[in-house]
């Protein structure tokens, strides 16, 4: 791939395609990024040419779901950046644990390991029967593979790790039973979590909520979308409540800045009105 | 020295490196003019977690900006950027970075070699990459975009490489403009100015 086979202008024909042809609208993303999955993805099917390639996706539905689901990054892992997922259980949590009934926003979940890590921390504060975890995704198959609660038996070791060093201090272990090279988390886990499609570029509010987490899911789209995403999330969360970004977002720079403040040391924002 | 030796109006200077290159960038930094016409970004490997520890080190080492990336920003002449740890770094053609958290390659995130191709797209004949020491093949793929762009593919001599692999990986997969000793780096990143 030293000179890629897709070139810009390939990429802008996609995306047209996608957005006249099924609605999804790519055009807000970051295109380094998106034209280096195209290109990979075209590597790795053999296409023959890049008309052949755009009929498949445009005539073959089936091809058309792994275009959607190769083309948008899903690596995810539980309890990624600990120090986050500490001040999640020590400080955010408790505070919301004063409230009748919590409801969280995980947007861009993916295959659902943080929505998972969520659960583990709840049911640990004893709060997980007064939540609602909804964990979206703009893809199906993600949410699939999320709704299985069954994640790799060699990612156990690091997410144990991670889930000490968040503060965590039950046996990890006792949350899952292995199965061969599967780890089957258990079903109390998942009874709390509603995983469910939306798209953060086309669809609207859907509720309100008092956490909302969108964690390395705004480094994939530019300003404009950047900003009209933060606004969505604004107008789905309660006065007071908290917004999480990964490490390296932020709310500054928005239309919403204003209106929020940051916990130290964390990418976490309160809505103070 | 030949006319067409060096380029002309270098527009961005990449430094890639694993293990063994952070003492190349402490003996190299201190030296490269403070007036210099294009940008310098660095992508080494390094622990997840790390994060920040670099920049600063760096910075007591230069007058030059050192700052880690942020996403979406502006790439400037004259300042060191440093890619953030755990995300592979990529430049847009409106010459902005951009972040991306998908697979590691090479076993490494960042990835030397997703810098390069997509730099290289980018700034193409005016992209100059020096591949430092280190134990894996990560940026040999990008010095052949490099290359196929236009742009100018540099490698520590391997001999003076406290992991040689790299640069050596390099050298054989790609077609060097120019093999450089630690101390002859910044006076030919000055060059290029």
């Amino acid at each position: 791939m030293d000179i890629p086979l897709i070139t810009d202008e390939h990429v802008e024909i996609l995306l047209s395609d996608l957005l006249e042809q099924y609605g999804y609208d790519f055009t807000g993303y970051s295109k380094a990024s998106l034209k280096r999955r195209i290109s990979r993805l075209y590597s790795l099917d053999k296409a023959v040419s890049f008309a052949e390639f755009r009929y498949k996706i445009l005539d073959d539905q089936a091809y058309f779901k792994r275009f959607v689901e190769q083309i948008t990054v899903n690596v995810t892992e539980m309890f990624r950046d600990p120090s986050f997922f500490r001040t999640l259980r020590e400080d955010v949590l408790p505070k919301l644990g004063t409230y009748p009934f919590i409801r969280i926003w995980l947007a861009g979940c993916s295959t659902g390991e943080e929505a998972y890590s969520i659960s583990i921390i709840l049911k640990e504060l004893n709060l997980l029967s007064k939540s609602l975890i909804y964990a979206t995704d703009l893809n199906p198959a993600v949410l699939e593979k999320a709704a299985q609660s069954m994640f790799a038996m060699s990612q156990m070791k690091q997410y144990s790790e991670n889930y000490i060093s968040s503060g965590g201090t039950n046996d990890f272990s006792s949350y899952y039973t292995a199965s061969y090279s599967l780890a089957k988390f258990n079903d109390e886990l998942k009874q709390k979590i509603i995983f469910s499609t939306h798209n953060l570029v086309s669809d609207h509010s859907f509720n309100e909520f008092q956490l909302i987490l969108c964690r390395n899911v705004l480094i994939y789209f530019d300003r404009d979308l950047q900003h009209n995403v933060l606004d969505l999330f604004d107008s789905s969360l309660e006065d007071l409540g908290y917004l999480a970004l990964g490490t390296k977002e932020t709310v500054e720079f928005s239309r919403i800045s204003p209106k929020y403040k940051r916990l130290p040391g964390e990418k976490i924002w309160r809505k103070i009105g | 020295m030949e006319e067409d030796w060096l380029m002309k109006k270098c527009k961005a200077f990449i430094i890639g490196g694993s293990a063994g290159s952070l003492d190349v960038l402490l003996k190299v930094l201190p030296n490269v003019d403070v007036n210099i016409s294009f940008p310098i970004i660095i992508v080494v490997h390094r622990k997840h977690g790390a994060d920040s520890l670099l920049p600063v080190l760096l910075s007591t080492r230069t007058k030059l900006i050192v700052k880690e990336v942020d996403e979406k920003e502006k790439i400037v002449a004259g300042t060191v950027y440093i890619a953030p740890s755990d995300y592979h770094l990529l430049i847009e053609q409106d010459e902005t970075f951009s972040l991306d958290y998908s697979e590691k390659i090479n076993y490494s995130r960042p990835a030397i070699d997703v810098t390069y191709q997509t730099a290289a797209e980018v700034y193409k004949t005016k992209l100059a990459c020096l591949l430092l020491s280190g134990s894996n093949s990560d940026g040999v793929n990008g010095l052949k975009s490099v290359k196929a762009w236009g742009g100018m593919a540099l490698i520590q001599d391997p001999d003076s490489a406290q992991v040689a692999y790299m640069p050596e990986q390099a050298k054989l997969n790609v077609k060097i403009d120019h093999v450089l000793p630690i101390e002859a780096m910044a006076e030919f990143i000055n060059l290029l100015s």
